[in-house]
């Protein structure tokens, strides 16, 4: 009997490990994506997928898509990436600033697949990467926000204290202090891109002290859930979140990846594609789009909101425009002059204004 | 920094709803510990009442039929673990992570055309008169059902295993099963309930997660919260009351740390965030160490299996 068991259970085991297997693609051209989350979070990840989905329509059959969900940043990572390069992927997109070091120990092992990694900054002769500049989108839900609060308070549910979520911060606050000098920034870092139950109770404690509008720059809709219940006001992120909290939801801040994909996989197929590239897009490039905006935002605001919106995509306005100090006082940008790029991308400061610390 | 900024209030009625999930879990694991058997997949039964919960609450429009829908669907699970472990006798350590490992991945599987959807709500039910006493009226008599049945069922248990005739047997199974069956008491049918009981209450409170905290649907959203139920069911001491107030500290911890941080305070947020685990880690070393276990009010049959005699 036990015998009988064991025997069932290996050959169970056998079986889906041929199974995972049959991930081998057989298109002309083969493209796979890791995300760190389900495609169903309706937030970051869900934006990624559709991206990979508008390379499956763009290409037909001659492209041909896999995708792993839930795929931690450690040595799980640098597997899955192994096992697609083993079944053939040409071209691989790792959707989180946390693949960076296994996709470039990857990289390493497969010199013929191209790889895409977003939010790093990492690159090798295999290994570009792509961000988008999400900082100009929160130019615009910060001033959105500084009109609508009404306690002046502006919570902000944040991730990791790494660049991009420093400079979502200090991008949000300077357009918000600027449409209401009154407004105050509370922060709270949780330490994790998606987990509902700690970003449901960072939301309700930034609440019970008093904030009215929240900013969030975690994954997924639990946030929008809680505001819509509590009354107050949130912009979704990454995707539109407004079936989560249609009174809540003032706008959202969507990631267009869709573009940028089609145009680095036609450029593989068509061996143009080149390693050791940055891209960082924004507004202008489609690879930050504002949302619908909530029909209680007042019409002048809406205006502005635009204005704001439309300088940043033509280029005559910039997030971080000078005079601004960093917030221990030092200056930082002299009046009239913009932040570059290198700033941006390390950025491990707040502004002046922002109460609190930065965890190390 | 401001601490009057910090509405206690606030923070007491949310550490509560934080810890309720805790205290439903932990309550059944007690009744099952008391019997004897130590069951280490409260993990597994908690996600699958989550999923199971969610799934027949956005199913029927009714999140009170979703709960009882969980507690369903960890009573189901939890049988699976009673089959293996009292009739095929096998390791109870061994078969309850094999059940938190099953339960995780047969909800990740489940629950995967759910993810991103809204759930029916609980509506919170103000307690008329009690209600309106100022601070205390809000941090305790403004929740939804579930949180008084948690309430309730703390005393319940602690009125079973201390003054009835049935908890006494209960006991006696779990402290020494070979004279509980020289005396004529059905230990496997006991352990069976038992076992029962625990895993519809684990079911709840993963029901608790997706149905009321949250409220939505996610891989993996108990994200340990059934160790640190098993880990609670030790720092009580086995004792109901003690369970309550340690399930209230373990979710205080984590509300506290977030509202610090919102004023402000320069606290080190990784060493807190890791405290409850850290805690939770200690516990389950103590458990497994036997002389700790007399001292403390251990069943003494706790983790061993029943091998019938005559």
């Amino acid at each position: 009997m036990k015998r009988v068991i064991k025997f069932l259970s290996a050959s169970f085991l056998f079986a889906v490990m041929a199974l995972s297997a049959n991930l081998a693609i057989s298109a002309d051209y083969k493209v796979g994506f890791i995300y760190i989350g389900p495609p169903g979070d309706h937030g970051w990840n869900y934006q990624h997928d559709v991206g990979r989905k508008a390379v499956d329509e763009a290409f037909g059959g001659k492209v041909e898509t896999v995708f792993q969900e839930n795929v931690p940043e450690s040595a799980d990572a640098e597997r899955v990436m192994t096992q697609m390069a083993l079944a053939g992927a040409d071209m691989i997109f790792a959707t989180s600033f946390g693949y960076m070091d296994p996709v470039i120990n990857v990289a390493k092992k497969f010199p013929k697949v191209k790889f895409e990694h977003a939010t790093g900054y990492k690159t090798a002769d295999n290994v570009s990467t792509y961000s988008a500049r999400f900082y100009e989108g929160r130019s615009v839900v910060g001033h959105i926000g500084g009109k609508m609060t009404k306690s002046n308070t502006i919570g902000y549910v944040a991730s990791f204290p790494i660049p991009e979520v420093v400079r979502g911060i200090n991008s949000a606050y300077l357009a918000a202090k600027k449409a209401n000098p009154n407004v105050e920034f509370k922060v709270i870092w949780i330490f994790t891109w998606y987990d509902p139950a700690k970003e449901a109770d960072a939301a309700k404690t930034l609440i019970s002290q008093g904030a009215d509008v929240i900013l969030q720059h975690v994954d997924s809709s639990a946030i929008m859930t809680v505001a819509e219940e509590a009354g107050v006001y949130a912009f979704g992120q990454a995707s539109d979140m407004s079936a989560f909290g249609p009174n809540a939801h003032l706008t959202a801040i969507i990631n267009g990846w869709a573009p940028y994909y089609v145009e680095k996989v036609k450029q593989g197929m068509a061996g143009t594609w080149k390693g050791g590239e940055q891209t960082f897009d924004g507004i202008g490039a489609g690879m930050v789009i504002i949302g619908d905006l909530n029909d209680k935002i007042p019409a002048s605001v809406k205006k502005e909101a635009m204005a704001i919106r439309d300088g940043i995509a033509s280029g005559t306005l910039h997030s971080f425009t000078g005079p601004i100090n960093k917030q221990d006082g030092s200056p930082w940008l002299k009046a009239g002059e913009t932040a570059d790029v290198g700033t941006l991308l390390g950025m491990n400061f707040y502004v002046e204004g922002i109460e609190g610390d930065i965890p190390k | 920094m401001d601490l009057s900024e910090i509405n206690f209030a606030v923070l007491v009625a949310s550490l509560i709803v934080a810890s309720t999930p805790l205290v439903l879990a932990a309550l059944g694991e007690l009744i099952v510990e008391k019997s004897g058997v130590l069951n280490l997949g409260v993990e597994g039964m908690m996600i699958i009442g989550a999923v199971a919960g969610f799934i027949v609450g956005v199913e029927t429009g009714s999140a009170y039929i979703g709960m009882m829908a969980a507690a369903v669907a960890g009573a189901l699970l939890s049988l699976l673990f009673a089959f293996i472990i009292l009739i095929m006798q096998a390791n109870q350590v061994a078969s309850g992570l094999a059940l938190t490992i099953f339960g995780l991945g047969i909800a990740a599987l489940m629950g995967h055309p759910y993810t991103g959807i809204k759930s029916p709500q609980i509506s919170t039910i103000s307690i008329p008169i009690l209600n309106e006493i100022p601070i205390l009226g809000t941090m305790f008599f403004q929740h939804d059902l579930i949180v008084y049945l948690s309430l309730i069922s703390v005393l319940m248990i602690w009125y079973f295993l201390t003054r009835m005739r049935a908890g006494l047997i209960l006991r006696s199974v779990g402290e020494d099963h070979d004279v509980a069956h020289s005396l004529g008491y059905r230990v496997i049918t006991i352990r069976f309930l038992a076992i029962t009981f625990g895993g519809a209450m684990a079911g709840v409170g993963g029901g608790y997660l997706s149905l009321v905290r949250v409220p939505q649907w996610t891989e993996g959203m108990t994200a340990g919260a059934g160790w640190i139920a098993l880990a609670l069911v030790v720092f009580s001491g086995w004792r109901p009351f003690r369970l309550l107030i340690g399930a209230y500290i373990f979710g205080g911890i984590t509300i506290l740390q977030l509202n610090l941080q919102a004023i402000g305070v320069n606290i080190n947020i990784a060493v807190l965030s890791m405290a409850p685990y850290l805690a939770t880690i200690l516990a389950l070393v103590l458990i497994s160490m036997s002389r700790f276990r007399g001292n403390r009010g251990a069943p003494g049959c706790l983790g061993i299996s029943f091998v019938k005699t005559v």
